[in-house]
């Protein structure tokens, strides 16, 4: 073994303001604060605004999912019931009521948080799988509930308000949000505090017990804690991050549709979520980036962005269930044991002949499309700055060897990465084996 | 006579319901895709009732499905079986979602002309002015059919009790040398079948469009909590107590304001909660279900006949 200095573990003192943390969060504050001046365009301005509100929603998921193993379909219900707090709220202030404008999300995680202790009493009286159909179940009750009532919810419409309303020092210094910067600054300034917040939660003793219901909740049962509470607790402080998102999206887009409540929305946090990585803290922040990315921009690409969506996600959970913060984390400690070095062409052969499938199937996908749903415009199509024509057969041969073509490559290289990797794995258990021996 | 079409329409739930709860009770896996499979079924009997003829389809798309179920089970599955329950739920809700991308993919994102067979097209009898549909009691043929074959080959064949005894005890039926992996896939290919057949005859019964698999979809999981998790009998009830209740609050346009007026209360505009007091019943039929659900987990946690309380 090259690796012959062998490096004993610290043993760990509890330093909540280490010198990473310190690093790592003022970094993220300079990001959000330098983002946008950096970006100078109005579309990449909305996207931010849109990835922060995600973000929140996904880390205020991921509270359940992540953090208490709790499954959730109905997530939507607690940002979308927020975004309708905060929206008749905006009216009050524009019919004279004196809350100042940059509140209004705060009252959106209130009234969530009244909402989750409401709903959370009847779906935290069952745990795992049941528990993820009862939010199904409650998420469509509601949905399908909001329709009923136009008087609150709008009906088809929604609700509008305006977000440049109200009173307030800041509204009299000139900060009233009829701009989108300003807009994004407020965004970015809740999306910090909720970051840190929700971090904060996940090292206090509850936050602790949310984990050990996870893993073994009739062990934390028996050891004295009562598991229905536990869960009770985290779907409340859950869903109070959750309506602050929602209120967010309000001040936002200035409306809120009974749209907010389906349980397409609902289904769309668990896969980003899903997506980001539920084992580390900042996974659902990448989950709500790819979120807007995919509903915004990829969105505009292709038509098919869903089934693509789809089957990333399918990979996704057989092949590596941590999501991309777990590959990230991962690779980072190859690179940590100087290991990372061995994988480089395995990555490259895997994304070369990668590419060239992910273009063999875009195609086929894409000429499927063009007759099934866009026929009108004819049967001539690029993918990827390639023209191809729907209605040849050629085309359809093209794509489909290029396919195979592509698979067969990526398969090849993909056994050698698979080879490579286990064997890393088993050089770096022996590092830290042998790391640990050295403290003893 | 809404009696007869809501049990006809809680027939067909329970074909739903009794696969997933077969594979729940089974594998401890909740299908998320379990709709999308019956969606399959009466696309898959569209197509093949356009080529060949609806029998055809009544025979041959329920096995696709099946067919289509059981490849999912062994080679994908099946290899998230040790990330635990959590992804098991995860893969069929990404697979439901492919699904309908695919089906829109193929058949296009607006319904299709599925029509009921010509031999049972028209009315059956007539009762109190109002017709019955014989494609309606077909459903209900095919369905108790099914019910009662599925009795038997649980608890009357072999396979049967292998099944059941994989169920309770896996590890003591591997150890008998039967091979319970196989099982597992028979079983939630069998559980797909249903859901394929309930397709074929839903299918043209209801509509066959992109989102028919999310309208039964919720349905169907209150159907399983509400009958008890993992219990068929409680299944058939819960099924055809929600079929019931559908049809019939759909007929009837009682709401509180008339209630209370025949106790002697005026309700006006002006009273308090007044958008809640004047929705009507056949307003409320597509949240009963639900509604039933939360009283249920309020009263009776464990479900109508359910006998675990997790």
């Amino acid at each position: 073994m090259s690796n012959s200095t062998v490096k004993p573990l610290k043993p760990l003192h509890f330093r909540p303001l280490n010198g990473v943390r310190i690093v790592v969060w003022s970094a993220f504050a300079l990001i959000l604060l330098f983002l946008p001046i950096i970006m100078r365009s109005n579309f990449v301005l909305t996207l931010l605004c849109a990835m922060g509100i995600a973000s929140i929603a996904c880390m205020s998921f991921n509270m359940l999912l992540g953090q208490a193993g709790m499954l959730s379909f109905g997530h939507a219900v607690y940002t979308g019931l927020g975004a309708f707090f905060a929206i008749h709220s905006m009216n009050w202030i524009a019919g004279g009521s004196s809350i100042p404008m940059w509140l209004v999300p705060l009252v959106g995680g209130l009234g969530g948080f009244a909402v989750g202790a409401l709903l959370g009493y009847i779906t935290t009286r069952k745990a795992g799988t049941p528990f993820s159909m009862i939010t199904l179940g409650v998420g469509e009750l509601v949905f399908a509930a909001a329709l009923m009532f136009p008087e609150f919810f709008g009906g088809e419409a929604g609700i509008s308000a305006n977000r440049t309303a109200g009173q307030g020092w800041l509204h009299d210094m000139g900060v009233n949000f009829g701009s989108q910067t300003q807009v994004y600054y407020l965004i970015a300034a809740y999306l910090f505090v909720c970051t840190a917040a929700m971090y904060a939660f996940t090292l206090t003793p509850l936050g602790r017990i949310a984990n050990a219901v996870r893993d073994n909740a009739e062990r934390t049962e028996f050891v004295g804690y009562d598991t229905r509470w536990v869960r009770y607790l985290i779907v409340m402080a859950s869903s109070f991050f959750a309506g602050i998102a929602g209120g967010l999206s309000a001040i936002s887009f200035e409306s809120a549709t009974a749209e907010l409540l389906h349980g397409v929305r609902s289904g769309s946090y668990l896969l980003f979520t899903f997506l980001g990585g539920v084992g580390f803290f900042f996974g659902p922040l990448i989950g709500g980036v790819l979120l807007i990315f995919s509903l915004y921009v990829l969105s505009e690409l292709t038509k098919a962005w869903q089934l693509y969506v789809g089957i990333v996600f399918l990979i996704m959970v057989v092949f590596a269930p941590g999501g991309f913060s777990a590959l990230f984390m991962l690779n980072l400690r190859r690179v940590k044991y100087g290991e990372w070095r061995k994988m480089r062409w395995p990555y490259a052969g895997m994304a070369f002949f990668g590419l060239i499938a992910l273009w063999g199937f875009a195609a086929l996908v894409e000429m499927a499309y063009q007759i099934q749903v866009a026929a009108g415009s004819g049967s001539a199509l690029t993918v990827a700055r390639i023209s191809l024509d729907a209605a040849k057969g050629s085309s359809w041969a093209i794509a489909a060897v290029v396919l195979v073509f592509g698979g067969i490559g990526f398969e090849f290289w993909r056994r050698k990465f698979a080879k490579v990797w286990s064997d890393g794995e088993e050089r770096i258990a022996e590092a830290i084996k042998r790391a640990e021996a050295a403290i003893v | 006579m809404s009696l007869l079409i809501g049990v006809s329409y809680g027939l067909l739930l329970f074909m739903l319901s009794a696969g997933l709860t077969l594979i729940f009770s089974m594998m401890g896996v909740l299908n998320f895709a379990h709709a999308s499979f019956y969606m399959l079924g009466a696309y898959f009997a569209f197509q093949l009732s356009e080529w060949t003829n609806f029998w055809v389809a009544f025979l041959i798309a329920p096995m696709i499905v099946a067919l289509l179920g059981g490849l999912f089970e062994r080679y994908v599955l099946r290899k998230t079986h040790k990330f635990g329950h959590v992804a098991e739920l995860l893969v069929t809700f990404g697979l439901s979602f492919v699904v309908l991308e695919i089906v829109q993919l193929i058949w296009g994102r607006t319904s299709v002309d599925y029509k009921v067979p010509a031999a049972l097209d028209g009315s059956l009898f007539k009762l109190f002015n109002s017709t019955f549909p014989t494609y309606r009691a077909f459903m209900m043929v095919v369905a108790i059919g099914m019910l009662v074959s599925l009795f038997l080959v649980l608890k009357k064949t072999r396979i049967g009790l292998v099944i059941q005894a994989a169920l309770t005890h896996p590890e003591a039926t591997e150890a008998l040398g039967h091979n319970v992996p196989r099982v597992f896939a028979l079983v939630f290919a069998g559980g797909c079948a249903l859901a394929g057949l309930a397709g074929v005859i839903g299918g043209n019964a209801f509509i066959t469009e992109p989102g028919m698999a999310q309208s039964v979809g919720a349905i169907i999981f209150v159907v399983v909590v509400v009958g008890g998790m993992g219990s068929l009998a409680g299944a058939l009830i819960a099924s055809i107590l929600i079929g019931v209740m559908q049809t019939f609050a759909v007929g009837l346009d009682w709401s509180f304001v008339g209630g209370l007026k025949s106790l002697g209360f005026t309700v006006t505009p002006e009273t308090f909660g007044y958008p809640l007091w004047k929705l009507k019943l056949s307003q409320t039929a597509p949240i009963l279900p639900y509604l039933l659900l939360v009283v249920m987990l309020v009263v009776r946690p464990k479900g109508l006949l359910g006998t675990r309380d997790e």
